[in-house]
């Protein structure tokens, strides 16, 4: 009875997912296009499966032995199942590996089972709860069937009711394994994930690579649309991306808005998405909701519109603009899904097509446009912090070694501490190094992920044109974000530097012995990796190596490295300054805190500003450059004024202070 | 006005509103932009319920200024509907140097608005802030100054909200049609998204220029900055010094002068002009 059965059950099933899968790829289709290869992503999946994604999902030790023995068993078990039992194929060559193979399965869905006993707050309950009895199910039920097959057992033991009973035990495995999939079921992660996988919309990040440089808008063309309005507007490999999520909340975990109560959990954002892609409203999300903001009462579909305006749709914007773009989701997640991209793609038509950003932003934006700095000072005071210093500027020797991109913490007193400690260890090391001054212009990196393409493409294509002018060999910032932004997102606009961090040049310079320097002697340090230093530009090692070099005890904090925890300071979310619980940089103060340091060390302007404003008593917060600078034995460093080196002529900065 | 007649007066059931906009000149580096009070102006404008707006400006029309402009444009933002942002600007083209004044009230006497606001100065070119009073003298309508919100319009009276230095308001009514400028203290503009601007109409209308003659004469030089009389506070404490920081400014010489002849108003003017060194006495 079951030999009938059994073919009709999975030949049913069969035609059924693949409808499903015919009508979730019309919905995907229905994205923007984007160029990426078909046949080279298809050939890829192995290895990105095997080898990029298994890499991320290593990191959690236990859920990735289980994965392993979970897919691996259904991968194997599926379409052997198929010709066994479907096909009628009875061969022991068959059937004696399905055994194994359901066994396999059968293993890892009792560790997923246990793991769903008591499942971490991250995690979605709602169907996921029912994944492990499906699992059991269709690998035991397979099993069963399977022995008679294979000769263990008389074929004709039980009788009719046993029958039934097993057919409808596969059957139900069936149904979740085969129609989940394709149907929007908590399999749906294992077909989208794979054409995900596929059809990534950075599949530089594959193979070990990097790509975290946002990707420009064609402004050129006005029919493009302007960032994300509706779902419709994501490109379709962006859809089917949101539609991979297997909501293991993983980057819920990792994200600080959501750990400061702030209204933004990017597994839900996902999830939305994925509602406004099916259509419908998230009353069927499961997991943590963004903090503050009930389930079910949003909705959306492909063709309506993304964000909240007057009454209801899928997504608040003040949920978009709590993310302040550290990519610590990105880095976390295993299916490789792109949320900040996601994220500035709405902000984007949140400001350039319905001009409603928040009004700090706002503020910001229009500085940035008359002024080219975030906060509208004079263009012409932008050298004011180094009128003493003599700098060479870009302008009057036309060719350096070095330029220095001082950024706009040239108008913030912290920042300019910074900024004079990094002179003085370039002057000891006898650096030939120039500056823009005046012409040097912000770099875009808020105007971009405040939403508003249009600045940043401006002020990219002014800075590109000045920089075309002269002659250096590389670019030297103390500002990650410049650093991202001059070598990641120049290139597309027509730029390409090579651009580094002072922590990467003052280890090379300290490496090959260009200063003296006499030993730290205070206390411990920890070092809190910026974002766009660490997960956007992968340098975790230098700023660690200067600090040994500097003779100091380092002490890691629990989270850093590729999985440091944000300030709070990037993305404009320090600007728009979304309410939350608690801030950020007070949770990442306690961080610093545990370890018992008495002094943190950053390499980024935005994390001083944000560590410092974290109320006293507290540990010290220095730049790297200023810790540095400390550490100079005095004979080495060379007249501060740098007068020495172009006696007799017109000093520059003298001119500058004259015209102001 | 050319026969092709490019602003539609408003339907009889909506309120005409006529915003003036200029180029604008951002204090700090010089570039054009939309003006800040012209563009406060049009969110009043955006905020009166069921009106029909329309935009113009009367200038060269080159691309500098087109993209100063499109800023207007590009205020659609806080309502979904925006049912009352205006369709397109209208440009009415002049030559450099002209006398905007005669093609504006030709313009406005075309449009037949009820209400016309605009800025209190201009921040480019003269920017002496007569222009809505001459509007006002040629077509013979009143005029408001310093307006903050215009609360309501019935029967062909708007009532007003007039900004007073220090945060006072007077409630004024006034009989339609009027011209209304604004300023600073009028609510801040909302911001110009990219999209909307860019896409936004902008339609040419051309129109004899009148040169202005007396303008053409002057010598314009850029401006000093004149020195600022400081106020000198002898406080001992920090409280005292913050109570002579927030105190109203006495008007200590100040004289009222009521129900007198302009004559004697003048004169009064005169005299401390030329007390104060203004004047050659
Ligand atoms: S987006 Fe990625 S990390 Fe977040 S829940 Fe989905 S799969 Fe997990
Ligand atoms: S980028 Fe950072 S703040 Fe934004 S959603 Fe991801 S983890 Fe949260």
């Amino acid at each position: 009875m079951l030999e009938i059965i059994l073919p009709i059950l999975i030949f049913t099933a069969l035609v059924l997912a693949i409808i499903g899968a015919a009508r979730r790829v019309r919905l995907w289709r229905q994205g923007r296009p984007s160029d990426v290869g078909f046949f080279s992503g298809l050939t890829a999946v192995p290895r990105r499966y095997l080898v990029d994604l298994h890499c991320v999902v290593e990191r959690d030790k236990y859920i990735s032995r289980t994965h392993v023995a979970t897919a691996g068993g259904f991968a194997v078990a599926a379409p052997v199942a198929i010709a066994v039992h479907g096909l009628g194929l009875g061969s022991a060559w068959l059937t004696w590996p399905l055994l194994a193979a359901t066994l396999c399965m059968f293993v890892g869905s009792l560790f997923v089972a246990l793991r769903r006993r008591n499942p971490p707050a991250r995690l979605s309950k709602g169907p996921w709860m029912r994944l492990p009895k499906s699992l059991v199910a269709f690998s035991l039920g397979v099993f069963v069937v399977t022995l008679p097959a294979a000769g263990v057992v008389p074929a004709a033991i039980g009788g009719w009711v046993l029958a039934v009973l097993l057919a409808a035990v596969v059957a139900w495995g069936l149904a979740e394994m085969f129609l989940g999939m394709t149907w929007g079921g908590p399999m749906k992660h294992a077909f989208a994930g794979v054409l995900h996988l596929a059809f990534h919309r950075r599949p530089e990040r594959f193979g070990g690579g990097r790509s975290t440089g946002l990707k420009a808008l064609d402004l050129a063309d006005p029919q493009a649309p302007l960032g994300a309005g509706k779902p419709a507007d994501f490109t379709w490999n962006q859809l089917l991306g949101f539609d991979a999520c297997v909501q293991c909340g993983r980057c819920e975990a990792v994200c600080p808005a959501f750990a400061a109560g702030q209204p933004l959990n990017p597994k839900k954002l996902i999830q939305d998405m994925v509602v406004g892609l099916a259509g419908g409203s998230d009353a069927g999300y499961h997991g943590s909701p963004h903090p503050g903001k009930p389930v079910g009462e949003h909705h959306g579909a492909l063709d309506e519109p993304i964000i909240v305006r007057e009454g209801k749709a899928l997504v608040s914007a003040e949920t978009l603009w709590s993310c302040t773009t550290c990519r610590a989701c990105v880095e976390e997640c295993p299916m490789m899904i792109e949320h900040v991209d996601a994220i500035v793609d709405m902000r984007r038509h949140i400001t350039l097509e319905l001009g409603v950003t928040p009004r700090r932003g706002v503020e910001v934006i229009e500085n940035l446009i008359a002024t080219d700095n975030p906060n509208g000072f004079a263009p012409d005071s932008r050298m004011h912090w180094a009128a003493d210093l003599n700098l060479p500027l870009m302008a009057d020797v036309r060719d350096a070694a070095v330029l220095l991109w001082i950024g706009d913490g040239a108008f913030d007193q912290r920042n300019q501490r910074t900024l004079r400690a990094l002179v003085r260890i370039l002057r000891a090391a006898d650096v030939d190094f120039a500056v823009l001054g005046n012409d040097e212009r912000d770099s875009g990196d808020l105007a971009r992920r405040l939403g508003d393409e249009a600045t940043f493409q401006s002020l990219a294509r002014r800075n590109i044109a000045t920089l075309s002018q002269y002659g250096f060999g590389c670019i030297l910032t103390c500002d990650p974000h410049s650093l991202h932004v001059l070598k990641n997102e120049y290139p597309e606009l027509g730029g390409s530097y090579q651009v580094y961090h002072h922590s990467t040049y003052i280890a090379e310079l300290l490496a090959e012995g260009r200063m003296e320097i006499s030993p730290w002697k205070g206390d411990k340090v920890t070092y809190h990796d910026p974002c766009y230093l660490g997960r956007y530009n992968g340098e975790y090692d230098a700023p660690r190596n200067v600090l040994k070099a500097l003779g100091m005890e380092l002490v890691e904090m629990q989270r850093s490295g590729s999985r440091s925890r944000c300030c709070g300071g990037g993305g404009g979310a320090a600007i728009i300054d979304i309410p939350g619980k608690r801030r950020i940089p007070d949770m990442r103060m306690d961080d610093i805190r545990e370890t018992g340091v008495s002094v943190v060390a950053v390499g980024c302007p935005q994390c001083t500003a944000m560590l410092e404003g974290v109320v006293e008593p507290r540990p010290e917060v220095r730049d790297i450059a200023e810790l540095v600078a400390d550490c100079l034995v005095p004979s080495a460093q060379k007249d501060q004024s740098g007068r020495k080196d172009n006696a007799g002529q017109p000093s520059p900065a003298v001119e500058i202070l004259a015209d102001a | 006005m050319p026969p092709d007649v490019l602003v539609e007066s408003a339907p009889a059931d909506r309120l005409g509103i006529a915003v003036l906009v200029s180029v604008g000149r951002h204090p700090l580096t010089g570039r054009t932009r939309r003006a800040d009070q012209d563009a406060r102006a049009y969110e009043l404008a955006l905020s009166i319920a069921g009106a029909c707006t329309a935009l113009l400006h009367a200038g060269q029309n080159d691309a500098e200024n087109e993209l100063a402009l499109r800023g207007y444009l590009g205020m659609v933002g806080a309502s979904e509907s925006g049912e009352n942002t205006a369709e397109r600007l209208v440009v009415i083209e002049q030559a450099i140097g002209a006398d905007v004044l005669p093609a504006l009230v030709n313009a406005l006497r075309e449009l037949t608005p009820e209400l016309v606001l605009c800025g209190m100065r201009a921040e480019t070119g003269e920017g002496s802030g007569m222009l809505p009073y001459l509007l006002a003298e040629w077509l013979g309508w009143p005029i408001v100054s310093g307006v903050a919100q215009v609360e309501s319009v019935s029967d062909g009276v708007a009532t007003l909200l007039q900004a007073l230095p220090r945060g006072q308001r007077r409630r004024l009514s006034v009989r339609l049609p009027a011209i209304v400028t604004v300023d600073s203290a009028a609510p801040g503009a909302r911001p110009s998204a990219f999209g909307p601007a860019r896409r936004g109409g902008l339609a040419v209308s051309a129109a004899a220029s009148m040169p202005d003659e007396a303008r053409a004469e002057w010598l314009t030089t850029p401006a000093r900055k004149r020195p600022r009389r400081l106020k000198i506070i002898t406080a001992l404490s920090a409280r005292d010094r913050f109570k002579a920081a927030a105190a109203k400014t006495q008007g200590g010489g100040g004289k009222v002068l009521t129900g007198v002849s302009p004559e004697i108003g003048a004169e009064a003017i005169q005299a401390l002009l030329k007390e104060e060194g203004v004047l050659p006495s």
